[in-house]
């Protein structure tokens, strides 16, 4: 299994249909990407529709988490500093993580933490049966 | 912020006042959109509106109920009913073989599952109000009802969250209302009718 991060100045210059092809991309080649940054709500519906038109007997779609580490609670003077802070130092806050289907089993996650649980290899399983 | 959703909520009336509003089902598979649809339309036209199904992804293209009308007291509400694919992010067609379907079917059931999605995100744009029904037996914090929830956000689309299936055991509709705090969360039974009255009166409310 391979993890990639992914900066965000890697793919900044990209439209957002070129962020998302690269990142379904390296999905599809079995990797778990781990992006710097948060896609936007748009683009997140986007992922699932181009993830949908991949699907075939061989590729089985994705999951993917987005960690906001925003807090709703924020006071709105708070939010807009670190915003301009963020805008000023060209800092992306939080990560996407996407990894196909066929390895990931699922992605539990809360405002607070995430786990990964993966997928039992199917050598594990053959030999758990032997 | 109170104060900010009464201005926006009224501004919306004033400028985009339908005759037929057109309310969307959204949600992930087996949440029990259809169930609830079917409901809606037994309570108000008498008829069913599509078929259900313990096995994920029954319903796999758009379906339109048109020209429902509600009454409770003095008010009245008339729109059409979009009943939408369930969305996902992984089909698998094995899992359609493990619940007893034969190899074809179940890919043919996958190919058309995917294409539901694909059209179920499309029609977010045409919905004047979502209902996102979740199945309140599960965790509701997954990226598919966060994406669902913020695209519609993003778009300014009123929503109201059902936390369906409440006749269950490990119900818990304060895990959907933590999870998403700054909406309006209906705890029902879409199969029993149980609370469907408040579900009227949120609809009432919201569009």
């Amino acid at each position: 299994m391979i993890i990639e991060f992914i900066q965000y100045s890697e793919i900044k210059d990209l439209s957002s249909l070129g962020r998302l092809r690269k990142l379904l991309k390296l999905a599809k080649d079995n990797k778990i990407v781990l992006l710097e940054g948060r896609l936007k709500p748009q683009e997140e519906a986007e992922l699932i529709k181009m993830n949908m038109e991949e699907i075939d007997d061989e590729f089985k779609g994705i999951e993917f988490a987005i960690i906001d580490p925003s807090s709703e609670n924020e006071a709105v003077w708070s939010k807009f500093r670190t915003k301009l802070v963020n805008v000023l130092l060209g800092y992306k806050p939080g990560f996407t993580i996407i990894g196909p289907a066929s390895i990931i089993k699922e992605i539990k996650q809360d405002p607070h933490k995430i786990e990964l649980l993966m997928k039992e290899s199917e050598e594990k399983k053959k030999k758990g049966k032997k | 912020m109170q104060l900010f959703n009464i201005f926006k909520k009224f501004l919306r009336r004033l400028f985009n006042k339908k005759k037929h509003l057109k309310i969307g089902l959204y949600g992930p598979p087996n949440g029990g959109k259809t169930t609830l649809a079917n409901r809606i339309c037994q309570d108000w036209l008498g008829e069913d509106m599509g078929k259900v199904s313990n096995i994920a992804h029954e319903t796999r293209e758009i379906q339109i109920k048109e020209q429902i009308h509600i009454k409770s007291g003095s008010k009245e509400l008339s729109f059409n009913l979009v009943d939408t694919p369930g969305i996902a992010t992984k089909i698998d067609y094995e899992e359609f073989i493990k619940a007893g379907m034969k190899e074809n079917e179940a890919k043919k059931r996958a190919k058309e599952a995917t294409k539901g999605v694909i059209d179920a995100i499309k029609w977010l744009d045409n919905m004047d109000v979502v209902v996102v029904v979740l199945d309140s037996t599960k965790d509701p914090y997954t990226q598919v009802n966060l994406t669902i929830i913020g695209n519609l956000e993003a778009r300014n689309i009123p929503v109201i969250i059902v936390a369906n299936k409440i006749d269950l055991k490990k119900a818990n509709i304060r895990r959907i209302e933590a999870a998403f705090p700054q909406y309006k969360v209906v705890g029902i039974s879409a199969k029993y009718g149980d609370n469907i009255e408040e579900f009227y009166n949120a609809l009432f409310e919201v569009a």
